[in-house]
């Protein structure tokens, strides 16, 4: 148990290490003058290498990365060039109000891609679950935008239901702000559901077809009590697993939802720095998102190994 | 190869064939990709109006039996810029799949049948990739660039794509090269090129085409939002993620069509594609 879950952490630290390397490596590898990026063509010569100088761009490439990974690891994120103030003192908020948009979406998403999974389970080949998996799948590639855009027209515009912008007045009580974020959530929602869904659909299958199901209904248990006890518990140890990997969808849909729904979270400053050249504040966003990636899945590895006796005991499976 | 084992062969392909005539959902997905492909290669052909003339005097027009779809802010025809419009997102994400998948069968062929180190690279690339969202990644190189590509963001993405199509094929060669055939193949004193090519891709072609249409749904849904986000995408020519992003504010004064039609244009190529993909899942059996 403890030598599995060393190993995860170890091979968490490994894949943040080379998220590290690619963020640094894309932005300087890739062809193009930073100087000439940030300052744009019309920029003097001498400006535009006088700021290389300053941003230390003329050191070798390999000083550059370890003097990065060095700050970054004291916990100095750089200066934001396109706000001139420290990174982590715009990025704190973003994150704060991104959270509160990530954690709505996954409160109403998990709950409800769990039972469309069970539902579909034990309807088993008929027309409900060929229409949740079909359905909830081709939902799930449709980008959220598109979804953003289409529930904006109808629940905004059309029967003027509910708020068109993600974030409420100042001061707005907490029912207010969750009205506001119930669009922008149930476009992501829609985007997770499917996989969520699909694999409790999986998971609830492989448990209802096995010997120990079969026993629990012979000894004349009933149908809700089997599900219960012996379908659920067994079934659900996968979604954990898929349900944190939908974090890396999430934080991806985060985008264009919060341009959208106009809402000044994480994705929006991630955009702005990508749009306006702000290099030091792009190379944060993207290492927090690595990073808060990284972690999650490393806590539901450790909760999956917690809950799964097979590992807990020490039989690799 | 003998006779027996190519009429098996040809069978097997032949009930393929007509399982996949008998779903329902496969054939509406080959419908609606095979329309947008019609539309992307006779495009000009096909669409009514000059989708670049711009018509100042005809402007937010409402769909009517001139403008079937309306006309935009600059008095473009909505239609024929969304009949257009199919060619950039597919070239794009036909080409970045294509990519994905020729550098991806070939990293997972390696990799599944040396194993060790190599094996060991690969899947640390993967669980790398996997913890940044295709969209961050493509934002992050995009910013890289100087001026947007198309090229650029179709090698970007076949990338991104490539550890995780090399992971699938890996998976399937593990499998496959335990088999007796390939033992035979070595005992035969037969290069590995040629193992690798001849015997054992023909085994693991399904595993191939499924996760294919799978990233090809993927790529139309990465391409489509970082078009809608103006990052990494040529601007110019009409293109459906950049219509919604252009008009979408207009939708609070009521002006729903110049928005709506692109992105159901992008929503049906994206359900169609999944729709593809689910068939041939259920096909193949996997």
């Amino acid at each position: 148990m403890t030598r599995y879950i060393l190993k995860r952490v170890v091979l968490a630290l490994l894949t943040l290490w080379l998220v590290t390397a690619v963020v640094f490596f894309t932005t300087h590898v890739l062809p193009g003058n930073v100087g000439l990026r940030i300052l744009g063509p019309f920029a003097e010569r001498d400006a535009i290498n006088a700021l290389n100088e300053e941003l230390g761009m003329n050191r070798p490439i390999i000083t550059q990365y370890l003097d990065w990974i060095g700050t970054t690891l004291h916990g100095d994120l750089g200066q934001s060039i396109l706000y001139d103030e420290p990174v982590s003192k715009i990025l704190w908020p973003a994150l704060v109000y991104s959270t509160k948009l990530a954690s709505m979406a996954f409160l109403i998403c998990v709950p409800l891609s769990i039972l469309g999974g069970v539902v579909a389970a034990l309807k088993r080949g008929k027309l409900v679950d060929r229409v949740i998996t079909v359905g909830s799948l081709s939902a799930a590639m449709i980008p959220e935008f598109v979804w953003g855009v289409i529930f904006v027209l109808v629940f905004g515009v059309e029967l003027r239901w509910l708020p068109v912008s993600g974030l409420a007045d100042d001061g707005a009580g907490p029912l207010n702000q969750a009205l506001h974020l119930l669009m922008p959530s149930l476009c992501l929602v829609l985007v997770l559901f499917g996989y969520i869904a699909r694999i409790t659909r999986a998971g609830v299958i492989e448990a209802l077809d096995s010997d120990y199901t079969r026993t629990a209904i012979l000894k004349g248990m009933s149908q809700r009590q089997v599900i219960w006890k012996h379908v659920l518990r067994n079934a659900l140890l996968p979604t954990i697993a898929v349900v944190a990997s939908q974090i890396t969808y999430l934080i991806g849909g985060l985008v264009a939802i919060e341009l959208i729904f106009n809402y000044p979270g994480f994705g929006s400053l991630l955009l702005g720095s990508v749009t306006y050249r702000d290099y030091p504040t792009l190379q944060a966003a993207v290492l927090i998102t690595g990073t808060i990636i990284v972690t999650v899945q490393l806590l539901a590895d450790i909760l999956f190994s917690v809950l799964n006796p097979r590992i807990r005991q020490g039989i690799s499976s | 190869m003998n006779q027996i084992a190519k009429d098996e062969r040809t069978k097997i392909r032949r009930e393929r064939l007509t399982l996949l005539r008998r779903n329902k959902a496969f054939i509406f997905g080959s419908i609606l990709l095979g329309t947008w492909i019609v539309c992307a290669i006779f495009g000009d052909l096909v669409a009514p109006k000059n989708p670049e003339f711009i018509d100042l005097l005809a402007v937010d027009i409402r769909p009517s039996s001139t403008y079937f779809f309306g006309t935009d802010s600059l008095g473009r025809d909505v239609f024929s810029r969304v009949i257009v419009g199919a060619r950039p997102i597919l070239i794009m994400a036909f080409g970045a799949t294509v990519i994905g998948t020729i550098c991806g069968t070939t990293i997972g062929l390696i990799a599944g049948y040396y194993k060790g180190m190599i094996d060991s690279i690969v899947m640390r690339l993967v669980d790398a990739l996997s913890a940044m969202p295709v969209i961050v990644f493509a934002l992050l190189a995009v910013a890289a660039l100087e001026k947007p590509s198309n090229l650029m963001t179709m090698i970007i993405i076949g990338i991104v794509f490539t550890p995780i199509i090399a992971r699938t094929v890996r998976a399937a060669v593990l499998g496959e090269s335990e088999l007796d055939y390939v033992a035979a193949a070595k005992l035969r004193t037969e290069k590995v090129p040629h193992i690798l090519a001849v015997e054992i891709l023909p085994n693991v072609l399904p595993p191939i085409i499924v996760e294919f249409t799978v990233r090809l749904g993927y790529a139309v849904f990465a391409i489509a939002t970082l078009s809608f986000l103006g990052a990494g995408v040529e601007t110019g020519s009409p293109n459906w993620g950049s219509q919604v992003a252009e008009h979408y504010s207009l939708i609070y004064g009521g002006v729903w069509w110049s928005t709506l039609f692109p992105a159901a244009a992008i929503a049906s190529l994206a359900v169609g594609v999944n729709l593809i993909a689910d068939g041939l899942v259920e096909v193949f059996d996997l």
